[in-house]
């Protein structure tokens, strides 16, 4: 991953930042320059809620190269208190952990290298409870 | 705009042709679709393909193909749209001849899968890079988010996904230019390798090379070449967002049903029309919500018609006659152009074993990345 395009997500992968329509008050993650649902172009900058639950889950056990060494890891599709949505992994339990509903929170952690010399590449994960 | 005709039909084998290259295999099956349709030219070309740059390192290849099949200085193109790379592709080619832009043009769907690229890297750039892959989701895990979630709503099993590929297989094993030719049981679905809970290897597509050609004119044109009459009475296409966790509901693939909506519009017919259809089943999960979202049944009911044996080949509605992507194989540009190519030879009468009953309407779906393009094509015999 060149670093340039490490580095752009940034503001929405070290701290939830988001934005929010002035006029029909959607959020969105990433930040946007248009509004699917109003076509309004007036934002305004959030903070994502850290506190959510899962829509649903899985557990994968074959992955792409960068991810080898993780396996089997489970990924979710997270519902945020603010009613936005996003995937992350979900760490530190057991696949059989996991189930549609489950409350969790977001937490800082390290996502992939990038080969053997590059940039290490940080993020949010989500924990149980 | 003018009716469109199917004229010819072609393509190679499909599975891991280690021999032949990129565009060998695009030539040979658009050799055979224009012995097929016995045309003296061709006047524009679209060629579906999603990513040969990352699998073969070649891109440009409207340029290529066009000049090793011998018909340059013709227009040609290359369409991406991930899986549905093909399906655009004839779309393009319908609206060429619709438009009166051009008369007889050739849409194809090539991938040259197994050189040696990432495979699953490579088919993961179909998905939101930044804000799904950059956490380590794969496509089988897409659509295993898909079947958890369908499963806790509407009571369906992994048995039920088991029986898809089971259907498919069976279909796969009377066609010739499948990937895989072999009848597998049930228990082989549940006992097989898991990618990502709870889609196991044999829920999923394989990795393959393949190319797949159509020849589409103008109806006078069919007629002074003497072809059975095969009309693309329907066309239609959508988009989603490219994100599953974005989707409104995670079950709906909207992109499906619009695209259906628009193609039933323009055929002037209701989904109760369809004889049979060629669908997108990269994964079992996936041909239970396609049918859902064209109207075969209700939602959240596709499991039991499974189940009853309706979508099989003697069954109410079959899906999938030519074993589908999980048996006949998925090289992922080819798959759009390969439903039409068995959609042409069921209405034509001259699928053999495979032959569904009364064919006269027959219906291709085929959709990109998790459900983020598709595009739907009716066809009719007469």
């Amino acid at each position: 991953m060149p670093s340039p395009r490490y580095t752009r997500e940034m503001p929405q992968r070290y701290r939830l930042e988001a934005n929010k329509c002035k006029k029909c008050g959607k959020i969105f993650f990433p930040p946007r320059l248009i509004c699917s649902n109003c076509k309004s172009r007036e934002f305004e900058k959030i903070k994502l809620s850290e506190e959510g639950k899962i829509v649903t889950y899985t557990t994968i056990r074959v992955a792409p190269d960068q991810f080898n060494t993780q396996v089997p890891y489970n990924v979710a599709i997270i519902e945020l208190k603010d009613g936005v949505r996003l995937m992350a992994q979900v760490v530190d339990c057991k696949p059989e952990d996991m189930g549609i509903g489950k409350p969790v929170k977001l937490v800082f952690r390290k996502v992939q290298e990038e080969g053997a010399a590059g940039i290490i590449c940080y993020g949010y994960k989500a924990i149980l409870g | 705009m003018r009716e469109v005709a199917v004229i010819g039909i072609g393509m190679t084998k499909f599975g891991e042709l280690w021999t032949k290259s990129l565009r060998d295999i695009f030539v040979e099956a658009a050799l055979k679709a224009v012995d097929d349709a016995n045309v003296d030219h061709i006047d524009a070309m679209y060629v579906g393909s999603m990513t040969p740059g990352l699998f073969v390192g070649q891109e440009h290849i409207g340029a290529l193909m066009a000049d090793y099949l011998g018909i340059a200085p013709i227009p040609a193109l290359r369409v991406e749209s991930a899986c549905a790379s093909g399906g655009f592709a004839l779309r393009q080619a319908f609206i060429d001849v619709a438009s009166g832009m051009n008369d007889i043009v050739l849409a194809g769907g090539v991938e040259k899968m197994t050189d040696g690229a990432d495979v699953t890297y490579a088919l993961s750039t179909a998905a939101d890079q930044e804000y799904e892959c950059y956490h380590g989701i794969t496509f089988p895990g897409l659509y295993a988010m898909i079947a958890n979630l369908y499963f806790q709503r509407y009571g369906a099993t992994r048995r039920h996904l088991a029986m898809v590929a089971v259907k498919n297989h069976k279909n796969g094993s009377l066609n010739p230019n499948a990937q895989f030719q072999s009848e597998i049981t049930i228990d082989d679905v549940l006992n097989a390798t898991m990618v990502a809970d709870p889609i196991t290897v044999m829920d999923s597509s394989p990795v393959s090379d393949g190319a797949a050609c159509v020849i589409v004119t103008t109806i006078d044109i069919a007629k002074k070449l003497g072809k059975p009459m095969i009309k693309i009475i329907g066309s239609g296409a959508a988009t989603d967002t490219i994100a599953l966790h974005q989707r409104k509901d995670i079950l709906s693939l909207d992109a499906v049903r619009v695209a259906g909506e628009r193609a039933y519009k323009m055929a002037g017919i209701k989904p109760s029309d369809i004889n049979f259809a060629e669908v997108h089943d990269c994964f079992t999960i996936a041909e239970l919500c396609i049918m859902e979202e064209l109207g075969f049944c209700d939602r959240g009911k596709a499991y039991q018609l499974v189940e009853k044996g309706e979508t099989a080949l003697e069954g109410k509605i079959p899906i999938n006659p030519s074993g589908g992507l999980k048996s006949k194989g998925h090289p992922v540009g080819a798959t759009g152009i390969a439903q039409v190519v068995e959609v042409v030879e069921q209405l034509r009468g001259t699928a053999g074993k495979r032959q569904v009953k009364n064919a006269k309407i027959g219906l291709t779906q085929n959709m990109g990345g998790s459900g983020a393009s598709s595009v739907v094509h009716i066809f009719k015999s007469e």
